[in-house]
């Protein structure tokens, strides 16, 4: 039997539970566990300039990987910085363990240096949280913490673990475990009603006008190839949520494209004429539904979504099936050999041919000039130079969503970005996990010169830790999403959102000790993209000039049904 | 419509406020709450009253289920035989002349209320019922005597018939 420290026992844990990289930043109440890790072999740390990066960093290290992202920070305000990252990755389940310190026990309560009540703070925006009572409470918490944040719908679990539970010189006889974790009040659902499966496969080729509609939830239960398998099964017209990008591979000639707010009209209005939505690991959020009163009025709903919450919740479920997405997909096939379904042949022709005609308007389509660069030709010359295979951070806002239509993901896991809590400054840290995950893939941050300055410090960690990532900033000196709202719905008025004061982004990238390449002629920009990504080993940040004027379009018009659309400028 | 819920979950701490914290987080509202130990010691109940309409009521259930340390959920008031719910209430009065402490003891002998504090100057009157005979215990009192003080239970329940609420 070994005798451990509490300190010992939270690091002995997280190595058996296969944790090679914690994210993370030291601090009084967590000075034995930091202590504790220098005898780690296996756990590499990664040390972050503020918390807030350390927890995106862990949330992108998961959404690239699939992975627990796991990060440990201090008590008070250590813990108060990753609310936000918790918050982020809440909102599009992303499995994430944070260990926050706390104060001794015997002081929790007494308004104590650095003492916040972690667990009370946090507890909206975690899928659940523990207070650690006592040393030997440690191993057990983080085991269920990493468990309850992978399984079911995945979320953020919070460990808080005051100071004297892991006092070096009391030492507990320690026993690793080798059972899988199991809970009475926890058992997600994993497959689906056999009765309802079936119905729903029925339905499904029976239809004449369906739409398959994926989200994040696919690429979180890696369905993705069946998802592929079915669509292409049935000849199914698919589109995607911002989450669910790459689930279904973007240049395939059955992907509509982005549907919701900033979708594209041919995926907006194959929505609103379908008469079977049949929709797998999405929510119906209000980005995506427009009007709900109005949101799509010939067609029944196929609802498939682990959390049996999310059904129903805004958007009425005519077949709700509760289920892991992967899992649920499976028992369709023997759902369709058994009742033999088919293509729906002669409705889907035509259903086809409508939905071409969408598509012949191309929504996406912009005008270039020679004067200025436009944010939409950034992406595109990044996608053409990454040969659409880069892992691709955002942050948030035009050139977010300048991402989601003109790169074109093929691959599930590609795409990380901060789709439910919108979370500006969120993109450079979850590159740099990404890019600590997938240390040989090309992993490109698109961001915007208000987000990057959210969290910019980290180009500090980059050098620290070799992390060659590139930045490619859509420079438009403005908040340009929120100025787009002003432009068209404040008559103009533009209230607080010019960023004329923002520094020499080349000259930062130097001064923390990476490249920077300054771009502002359109004829500079592919080789510019290229000479940043030829740089194999060292981080760039390419700062590129682009319209200020250039709004996200098609964009749907408020009050309306999912094909209300702005299109032209 | 009003809902009676009724809660198991782990006895663990924190546990109450993740489900109070629900409430208010979803902006559904508590009429009243009450919370006790139950014959196995790892286990609380909870129990809530609601309104909200009959969506609303299935989303609470789905949402209190999704919360970690709750073991089940059961809407009281949709069992097919029914629901026995009671609440307590405590009312201290002003009792200073016979003929209003006559008329408070005779009131309490209607109802099957009972005093269960004396003092020269006050009566504590308890009484055991549904919430809305409460509220009607309570305004008959008001008109007889002052009034100084009242304190509710919250509403405690139990579906009639076969159906258990166990693990």
């Amino acid at each position: 039997m070994t005798m451990l420290s509490g300190a010992q026992m939270l690091v002995r844990t997280l190595e058996d539970l296969g944790v090679k990289h914690l994210f993370g930043y030291p601090g009084g109440a967590v000075l034995d566990i930091f202590d504790a890790l220098l005898q780690s072999q296996q756990i590499e740390r990664i040390i972050c300039r503020h918390e807030q990066g350390a927890a995106h960093m862990a949330d992108g290290y998961a959404r690239a990987t699939g992975k627990v992202g796991c990060c440990l920070v201090t008590s008070g305000p250590g813990a108060t910085n990753t609310v936000t990252a918790i918050a982020t990755a809440y909102m599009d389940s992303i499995p994430m363990v944070v260990i926050t310190g706390q104060v001794g026990t015997p002081l929790i309560g007494s308004d104590a240096f650095q003492e916040v009540d972690t667990v009370g703070i946090t507890r909206p925006i975690v899928k659940h949280s523990y207070l650690c009572q006592s040393a030997l409470d440690i191993p057990k918490y983080i085991r269920e913490a990493f468990y309850l944040a992978a399984s079911g719908r995945p979320g953020p679990v919070v460990v808080d673990v005051p100071k004297d539970c892991v006092n070096p010189k009391k030492l507990f006889e320690y026993e690793p475990q080798q059972e899988p974790v199991r809970m009475r009040s926890y058992n997600p659902t994993r497959l689906g009603h056999r009765g309802q499966v079936r119905r729903a496969a029925k339905m499904l080729a029976e239809a004449k006008r369906p739409v398959m509609l994926i989200g994040g939830g696919v690429v979180l239960g890696n369905a993705s190839p069946k998802i592929r398998a079915l669509a292409e099964k049935f000849d199914l017209p698919v589109t995607s949520t911002l989450m669910g990008l790459g689930a279904f591979p973007g240049t395939d000639r059955h992907f509509l494209g982005m549907l919701g707010m900033h979708g594209t009209y041919e995926a907006n209005e194959a929505m609103d004429k379908s008469d079977l939505i049949f929709a797998v690991g999405v929510r119906f959020d209000d980005r995506i539904t427009n009007t709900v009163s109005k949101f799509c009025p010939t067609a029944k709903i196929i609802h498939i979504d682990v959390d049996p919450a999310s059904i129903s919740k805004t958007v009425m479920a005519d077949l709700p099936i509760v289920g892991d997405a992967d899992a649920v997909l499976g028992q369709f096939f023997d759902a369709i050999e058994e009742q033999q379904l088919e293509r729906n042949g002669e409705a889907l022709d035509s259903w086809w041919e409508q939905i071409e005609k969408w598509r012949a308007l191309k929504c996406l389509a912009y005008k270039t000039n020679d004067e200025l660069i436009k944010p939409q030709q950034i992406i595109e010359a990044v996608y053409e130079a990454t040969h659409g295979d880069a892992i691709i951070a955002t942050d948030v806002g035009q050139h977010q969503m300048f991402a989601a239509l003109f790169y074109k993901f093929n691959e599930p896991r590609r795409f990380l970005t901060s789709g439910g809590l919108g979370t500006m400054g969120y993109g450079f840290p979850a590159a740099i996990g990404a890019k600590i995950a997938c240390p040989n893939q090309c992993v490109c941050l698109f961001t915007g010169d208000g987000s990057f300055q959210m969290n910019i410090q980290e180009l500090s960690t980059c050098l620290e830790f070799n992390v060659p990532v590139k930045i490619f900033i859509l420079d438009n000196h403005t908040l340009g999403m929120v100025r787009q709202w002003q432009t068209m719905f404040y008559g103009g008025r533009i209230s607080s959102t010019n960023l004329n004061y923002n520094p020499d982004f080349v000259a930062v990238a130097k001064a923390y000790g990476h490249e920077g390449i300054f771009v502002q002629k359109p004829s500079e920009l592919k080789e510019a993209v290229q000479k940043a990504l030829a740089i194999k080993d060292k981080l760039v940040v390419v700062d590129i000039l682009c319209d200020t004027n250039e709004k996200v379009l098609p964009m749907q018009q408020f009050g309306g049904a999912m094909g209300d659309m702005f299109l032209a400028q | 419509m009003r809902h009676i819920v009724s809660i198991l979950l782990e006895n663990q701490n924190g546990a109450l406020s993740r489900v109070v914290g629900l409430f208010s987080q979803r902006g559904y509202n508590i009429e009243t709450i009450s919370a006790g130990p139950t014959e196995d010691n790892s286990i609380s109940r909870i129990t809530i009253v609601t309104n909200s309409d009959g969506v609303e009521i299935e989303h609470i259930t789905k949402q209190i289920h999704k919360l970690i340390n709750v073991i089940k959920v059961s809407i009281l008031d949709e069992n097919e035989d029914g629901a026995v719910e009671r609440e307590i209430l405590f009312v201290k009065v002003q009792a200073m002349t016979r003929p209003i402490r006559d008329e408070l003891k005779s009131l309490c002998d209607i109802f099957h209320a009972e005093i269960v504090d004396v003092t020269p100057e006050l009566y504590v009157l308890q009484y055991v019922n549904t919430s809305a005979e409460i509220d009607r215990f309570l305004q008959v009192i008001t008109q007889q005597a002052d009034v100084l003080e009242t304190v509710r239970s919250g509403v405690c329940g139990i579906a009639r018939g076969e159906h258990a609420l166990h693990i």
